[in-house]
């Protein structure tokens, strides 16, 4: 996804002068090509978050759009102060983008875990929230949001994950794609989970469950059409996220079930629940361990549907 | 720049009715601050009327100056200045902390000309200002960016982010400016964390220094007009000042930075203004 996303940045800022790709610092190898052909659209702000997000708000203020760009939680919750009054309450043309969403960089430990963010920038007056489902949807949503106005947070994962889109699907912002048909139950996935979602609702098709899959690409503002109709046309509701199950995609798609009227006899969170991981592990053996893979996946909806 | 004696004059008389109406809307609003609000009007004043390339029927002018005030908590005589120089109407200042109104009590850019980004949160402005004077450079525009900051904002480690970042970029069109009133929240600045002695850190970090009397008019106006200090290097103005000056019994005195002049003293305070307009 990070490759998809600065190919596509790079791209287009070498037509669009307004584009500025602001660093902390990181981005070794994979922000090069950018730093060397676009110097004057480039700035490497130091090991020095804070500084980074306020001046990013100064430069969007002064006509700029401007992408700042680190690693996991480092571009979000240290600078959590300044994305709020700096940037959300100027409505200020910065985009915040952190690779790593999630337990992308499972190994190096709990740290480096972005498990809480999406329910923070949600929660941040103004904000978009966006986490791609694949490299195309991060390819797509890069070009959305150069044209978005305010301010946006863009989860991302890391590289090399598999496509899911091999044409391009429709993407736009607070509209989810439906990746798969189905009419029993629907499995609402956001970031990079998404092929997880598809391979389980495969399996459980095998057993006769037809599942919906949604890739919820954008979790501010979420689309509550989507969840509805989900919630009209299919007998249960599976939310996916590489993320605590407080605040994120679950709890968005739980309030706004909450505030319908609509009833659904099964709403499940699948997410990070019981806070930091006491293993180490990569991405995958973490996601299996909170069973967010396919088969995780696949034996929380068939417990749920036989509980009920 | 040197001043003549209408100019000085004039500056003064201006000081003083920055100085009373701050008193006036703080007693009104029965609001903190006072202290700091005081200290800087000399400094306000002077860059309004003297240094800052601006059109105050034009807030939005993209060439102006940038003015951030990023003590946004003395935000009374910043506001009382704006009005004075015709940002927007006096009467407005009746209108300070009042329910339904547009003036809190940190400095807001929401609906109030003049006020170029929201502060009061502290640290952050000098950040801002740095990224508005890092795009004016890769804009080649000429416009300048100005940066209040208080003494007790210097403990934040973000406002020594931006500090590091300016003079690595050569970036001679910003200029911060410390209101050196000594003075913090809960004590002074040498009980609660010394900044002694703060020019020299300043200049360890690449930036070109200055030191003056904040109250000296002229010495605010002639050093402000030889910017920047020295070509290709961030411009730091250290002015010292007295938290709560211009009203004998506010100076010098940490309940000022809190306190809300009601009664005999709100009385006094403006006694003693107006005789200096």
């Amino acid at each position: 996804m990070r490759t998809a996303f600065i190919q596509e940045l790079f791209a287009i800022a070498q037509k669009d002068p307004r584009i500025v790709l602001m660093v902390g610092d990181l981005g070794f190898g994979v922000v090069t090509p950018f730093m060397e052909k676009l110097p004057q659209q480039f700035v490497n702000a130091g090991v020095a978050e804070q500084n980074m997000t306020g001046m990013a708000a100064g430069m969007a203020l002064s006509g700029k759009i401007v992408f700042t760009y680190s690693i996991a939680n480092f571009p979000v919750l240290r600078p959590l102060e300044q994305i709020r009054n700096d940037i959300c309450y100027h409505n200020a043309n910065v985009r915040i983008v952190a690779v790593g969403g999630g337990m992308a960089y499972g190994a190096l430990g709990p740290s480096h875990h972005a498990t809480e963010d999406i329910a923070v920038m949600r929660a941040m007056p103004n904000m978009v929230v966006v986490a791609p489902g694949d490299p195309v949807e991060a390819r797509l949503a890069t070009q959305a949001l150069i044209k978005h106005q305010g301010p946006a947070y863009l989860r991302l994962g890391r590289a090399g994950e598999p496509l899911v889109h091999h044409t391009p699907p429709h993407f736009e912002i607070g509209r989810a794609i439906l990746v798969r048909e189905g009419n029993d139950i629907t499995l609402i996935s956001t970031g990079g989970l998404l092929p997880e979602a598809i391979e389980a609702a495969h399996r459980l098709s095998q057993g006769g469950i037809n599942a919906r899959v949604l890739s919820m690409h954008t979790i501010k503002p979420l689309d509550e059409d989507a969840v509805l109709a989900a919630a009209r046309e299919t007998s249960a509701i599976f939310t996916i996220e590489e993320h605590s199950i407080i605040g994120g995609l679950g709890g968005g798609v739980a309030e706004v079930l909450a505030e319908s009227g609509i009833s659904i006899p099964i709403f499940r969170r699948l997410g990070i629940r019981g806070g930091f991981s006491s293993e180490v592990g990569t991405q995958n053996y973490l996601r299996k361990r909170y069973g967010l893979d396919a088969e995780g996946i696949v034996k929380t909806v068939r417990h749920a549907l036989e509980v009920s | 720049m040197s001043l003549s004696p209408e100019e000085r004059l004039e500056l003064q008389k201006l000081a003083a009715k920055v100085r009373r109406h701050t008193i006036e809307m703080t007693h009104k609003a029965k609001a903190s601050h006072v202290g700091s609000s005081l200290s800087m009007v000399e400094l306000l004043v002077v860059l309004y009327k003297k240094i800052l390339h601006i059109k105050p029927e034009e807030p939005e002018w993209p060439e102006r100056d940038r003015f951030i005030l990023s003590k946004g908590h003395g935000c009374a005589s910043f506001y009382a200045l704006l009005a004075e120089i015709g940002f927007f109407p006096v009467n407005w200042l009746d209108t300070f902390y009042q329910d339904g109104s547009r003036l809190p009590g940190h400095a807001t850019h929401t609906y109030v000309p003049g006020v170029e980004i929201s502060t009061g949160s502290l640290g952050h402005g000098l950040s801002v200002a740095t990224g508005m004077a890092l795009a004016a450079k890769r804009d080649k525009k000429p416009y300048r960016v100005f940066c209040m900051l208080s003494d007790g904002e210097c403990d934040e480690g973000s406002t020594w982010e931006p500090a590091l970042f300016a003079p690595q970029h050569r970036l001679d069109n910003l200029v911060a400016i410390v209101d050196y009133n000594k003075i913090q929240s809960l004590g002074t600045v040498k009980e609660v964390m010394d900044l002694d002695s703060l020019a020299a850190k300043w200049r360890a970090f690449g930036w070109a220094v200055r030191e003056i009397d904040g109250h000296d008019i002229d010495a605010i106006a002639s050093t402000l007009s030889s910017l920047p200090f020295e070509p290709e290097r961030p411009s730091c103005l250290i002015a010292h000042t007295v938290k709560g000056k211009g009203v004998s019994f506010m100076e010098n005195k940490l309940l000022w930075h809190y306190r809300s002049p009601q009664g005999e003293e709100y009385t006094a305070a403006v006694a003693e203004l107006e005789g200096q307009e």
